[in-house]
């Protein structure tokens, strides 16, 4: 990219791709933007003309916008707390040498290559079916009556269904970044006096620093928007009603467009205000 | 103290053995020099020496006492390694403090020592850096300052130059040996470079496919090398060896001489040649002869700038008295 001919070239060649990313970008914000404002109910009446804020503060004052949020919050937490933690202990794991390695690790990245809404009716009714799901016949088989998994503890089903799905991603990111420890800088320690937990915590921990912060930073853009997980398992009720879930309640359950919108504008509010928090948090870390 | 022993030491890693059965004494307060080519099993013999792999059967003596079965940390020995492996993300003081930390060592203390090793080792200015932000010399310093304030039986070094530039490795060369003389701590240095081992060792270890060839002082090695493998890794450049009627002559099966030991003469040499690639360094010329009837080609130096170029002809007389003779196994003959 030295001369003036080749970086306008540049410029060319990479407009497509910007234009379309624009596009695909700006037109739905912009329509979430203008029904936001309409009282728009598609089947009693339409367009039934400007309301300036009102939906803003329909949205807002409902009962359902804050533990909506909470609960949007309490997925992506849990989530990212399990899929951390258990993705490190298992790309230590992995990492050891083993007969089968190849196999075991395309294993383990398998969960990620199953369809959400699949994965969930899986979950929903082989395990955590309180009749006839795996996890019922366990409790039996202790003498313990079954947990009624999706109505008694659907908030931990949900953060379980989805960190199942999530973990292989963390477990390859981390896994990846194992590898890449210099292991003479373990043997350091080791000549140093450091016991395998103080290596782990003074040595690996600080080098995956910034292979945690993809993930959180990655997971969390994602995690913020589940839907087919809750839509397929609970419906949102029993308290799992995400701020997505919502929004899809009121655009498509009561046929309020503008109403949905403006949670449209919310949600990206609130996924702005937990991003703004990570990067002050985990986002010093990429720039080492 | 820092006397190491090794007895009947073997390494196997699978089926293949890559230390036979190996005896060995580095006494204390010695800078020993393991050299040998690549793959020669000197970086294993060091590392078996600290304990970072297994031995397969054999003793280690530390100071006397057994430590085959003791971890690498109560082993007493401080490594320096050839990537340095400083902690990335600790600051150069706390890189020097991590061992002291980890014996918990009381703080006053190890501020001491750090100032004492920073000082030593020129890093004062540099301790609140990080190691991304140091040069190669500088980690280099580190990682023999992190090594020196756990007051150590011996030092371990494994290749710890080869990273480094040509001019910074000469200084850091004469840094490493000032260390050992002010310290006289017992030092153990793997290097591939002979002229590493030349300058720095009290006893060098030759060692060829896990066999230790030769064990002498540099001079010893240089003087006297034991067999045909030894003459031609010591010196730079490498001795000529002959075989074939040459060496016939001599009632041997090969016969050595040094570059530095072949004399030039207007006319008559004992061998006569065309002269090749000629290297000349200003305070020395080395030259690549051709064409002696010798199977071989000869390097010759000479002191000082000659003027002999490519294609010119030239007349040898190798010094009668400095002819090294080995037998049909390799081995001297006295």
């Amino acid at each position: 990219m030295a001369t003036k001919a080749s970086r306008s070239a540049a410029r060319l060649m990479m407009a497509p791709a910007v234009i379309l990313l624009l596009g695909w970008m700006l037109v739905p914000l912009c329509m979430t933007l203008y029904f936001s404002f309409k009282k728009y109910l598609p089947l009693r009446g339409g367009d039934l003309g400007w309301v300036g804020f009102d939906n803003y503060v329909r949205f807002f004052s409902s009962s359902a916008f804050w533990p909506s949020v909470i609960a949007t919050l309490v997925i992506v937490g849990g989530v990212l707390a399990i899929t951390v933690v258990f993705g490190i202990l298992l790309a230590i794991l992995l990492d050891q040498p083993m007969w089968g390695q190849g196999i075991v690790r395309i294993l383990v990245i398998a969960p990620f290559f199953v369809m959400p809404t699949v994965s969930a009716l899986v979950w929903k009714n082989m395990f955590m079916d309180p009749v006839n799901g795996l996890f019922a016949h366990l409790w039996k088989f202790f003498g313990a009556a079954p947990i009624e998994w999706l109505s008694q503890a659907s908030m931990t089903s949900i953060v379980i269904i989805v960190a199942w799905q999530w973990l292989p991603f963390a477990t390859l990111i981390l896994l990846t970044a194992i590898q890449s420890l210099d292991s003479e800088q373990l043997e350091a320690a080791e000549m140093d006096g450091a016991p395998p937990l103080s290596r782990f915590g003074y040595i690996t921990l600080p080098h995956l620093n910034r292979a945690i912060t993809v993930v959180v930073l990655i997971q969390t853009i994602f995690l913020l928007s589940i839907f087919a997980e809750i839509f397929v398992t609970t419906q949102g009720s029993f308290g799992t009603k995400t701020l997505t879930y919502l929004i899809y309640q009121r655009v498509l359950e009561s046929q309020n467009v503008g109403l949905g919108s403006a949670g449209g504008i919310f949600a990206v509010i609130l996924a702005n205000i937990v991003a703004i928090f990570l990067m002050r948090i985990v986002g010093k870390n990429l720039d080492a | 103290m820092g006397q190491i022993t090794l007895q009947q030491v073997t390494k196997n890693f699978g089926d293949v053995q890559v230390i036979p059965p190996l005896d060995l004494t580095i006494e204390d307060g010695e800078f020993t020099v393991f050299v040998g080519p690549s793959g020669c099993g000197k970086s294993t013999l060091l590392r078996l020496i600290a304990g970072l792999e297994d031995i397969t059967s054999g003793t280690i003596l530390i100071d006397g006492a057994d430590a085959t079965a003791i971890s690498p940390a109560k082993r007493g020995l401080a490594m320096v390694f050839q990537s340095y492996a400083l902690y990335p993300h600790m600051s150069v003081r706390k890189n020097i403090a991590f061992p002291m930390r980890m014996a918990g060592v009381d703080k006053a203390e190890q501020d001491r020592r750090i100032e004492q090793a920073a000082t030593a080792l020129n890093l004062t200015d540099y301790l609140d850096r990080r190691p991304g932000q140091l040069s190669g010399g500088q980690r280099q310093r580190v990682a023999i300052g992190r090594a020196i304030v756990r007051e150590p039986a011996a030092f371990l070094f494994d290749e710890p130059l080869s990273n480094l530039d040509a001019a910074l490795r000469v200084g850091m060369r004469l840094e490493i040996s000032e260390l050992h003389k002010r310290l006289e701590t017992t030092m153990v240095y793997v290097t591939h470079d002979q002229v590493e081992a030349m300058t720095m060792a009290d006893k060098i270890v030759v060692l060829r496919a896990g066999n230790i060839e030769q064990v002498g002082s540099p001079l010893d090695l240089y003087r006297t090398p034991r067999n045909v493998f030894v003459a031609g890794f010591i010196g730079s450049p490498k001795m000529n060896l002959i075989e074939g009627p040459e060496a016939a002559r001599h009632d041997a099966h090969t016969i050595g001489v040094r570059p530095e030991h072949i004399d030039v003469v207007e006319t008559d040499g004992q061998w006569q040649g065309r002269v090749g690639v000629a290297e000349h360094l200003g305070s020395d010329t080395f030259f690549h002869v051709h064409d002696t009837g010798l199977a071989e080609m000869l390097t010759v130096r000479v002191a000082g700038e000659v003027n002999l170029r490519h294609g010119d002809t030239i007349h040898l007389n190798p010094r009668a008295d400095q002819i090294h003779r080995f037998d049909d196994k390799g081995l001297r003959i006295q």
